[in-house]
């Protein structure tokens, strides 16, 4: 049995949905790179004041 | 088959064909716009005493110029009225009938919400809420409000466009001083006699829009005065700039410069009457606004070279 012909529509959208794509895909590098940069550099410990007090 | 199915079939192929593609999408964030956000905004962020980390300052310039390219999509939304009318912006993807307004008025919404919310979790509270103005200064008060009332148009819309220096430097220390306020200045005394010089050879387009541009509504001889006008003050703000912080020996060679051509220009403006610009086709203005990007590009380049030659004992004063 053969694979169905794919739909018109899919090659005609190809650009936009590649694009779209992209765009996502840079988007989840951008928030993981944010995330280990500002994780590595400790901009969400605590101060290390209140943490002793807290102790 | 009847005429109404052959027409209905017709209309779809045609319409099929005009489909927006990914670079009508993009081309609604006005990108040659976004190029100058970029740089003026990467400018003003590396100009700023305090060193950013190079992601965090790629994501911040990002995050930037998407902010400035959904306020273009925005404008577009507001403005497909006026751009159907204008020979310059009637090829823009809504006019052209490739995008519907509907679409423009959901990516610049969308995409202002994310670019605030992006820049101030990257950088800092301060530089998400001046982007957030930034794009609220341009939509609203600018093209809704001022564009269609006023000849200072152009005047009022340069501010919009002056923000993403001071943008910048907030994102990178988080707080204001003098420095970014005389960049956002220079964009701003720079905008009048840029877009001026424009209106002067691209007359039509904006009688035809009912746009009250300064031609139209005081006249051509009052706008080359006006040129003449705003290019002594940004003479002598371009040439202040140069003695404080940000300033040096290569900025103060670059300013002289161009100030001295970019004067000349505009004095020649100023002499000229609108027979000789006919004779030339208006040669003068067309070299004076090409000039005018080139004013702006160079000062901020100069001011980008004295930042990263500061390191090296070099840059500034």
């Amino acid at each position: 049995m053969s694979l169905r012909p794919t739909h018109e529509l899919h090659h005609r959208r190809f650009g936009r949905n590649l694009g779209v794509a992209l765009t996502l895909a840079g988007f989840i590098v951008i928030i993981f790179g944010l995330t280990v940069v500002k994780v590595t550099r400790g901009d969400f410990e605590p101060p290390r004041g209140n943490v002793e007090a807290q102790n | 088959m009847s005429d109404a199915s052959i027409n209905a079939s017709t209309s779809r192929i045609a319409n099929r064909q005009d489909e927006a593609g990914f670079g009508d999408y993009f081309a609604l964030l006005k990108p040659r716009v976004m190029s100058l956000v970029v740089f003026t905004a990467l400018v003003g962020l590396l100009a700023a005493p305090i060193p950013v980390h190079p992601f965090i300052a790629f994501c911040a310039i990002l995050f930037i110029a998407i902010g400035g390219g959904a306020s273009g999509a925005l404008n577009m939304w507001w403005d497909a009225d006026i751009d159907r009318v204008m020979k310059r912006t009637k090829k823009r993807p809504i006019p052209a009938g490739k995008v519907e307004p509907g679409e423009a008025l959901a990516l610049g919404l969308a995409l202002s919400g994310m670019s605030v919310m992006m820049l101030a979790l990257a950088t800092n509270v301060y530089a998400g809420a001046f982007l957030a103005f930034t794009i609220f200064f341009y939509v609203v008060v600018y093209t809704m409000w001022l564009k269609r009332t006023t000849p200072q148009n152009i005047v009022i819309g340069g501010a919009a466009g002056a923000f993403p220096p001071v943008i910048g430097w907030i994102a990178a220390t988080g707080d204001m001083s003098v420095e970014p306020w005389l960049m956002f200045a220079l964009t701003f005394m720079w905008t009048p006699p840029h877009f001026w010089a424009l209106a002067l050879f691209m007359r039509s387009d904006y009688d035809d829009a009912g746009v009250p541009m300064l031609t139209v509504t005081h006249g051509r001889r009052a706008t080359r005065v006006h040129i003449l006008v705003y290019t002594i003050l940004l003479a002598l703000l371009a040439l202040g700039t140069a003695f404080s912080d940000i300033g040096g020996p290569v900025y103060l060679t670059v300013a002289l410069l161009l100030n001295a051509l970019f004067l000349m220009g505009s004095v020649r403006i100023w002499r000229r009457d609108e027979n000789d610009s006919e004779v030339d086709n208006f040669r003068v203005e067309r070299s004076f606004f090409k000039l005018s990007l080139l004013y702006l590009f160079l000062h901020f380049g100069a001011i980008l070279v004295e930042a990263l030659l500061k390191p090296y004992g070099l840059g500034g004063w």
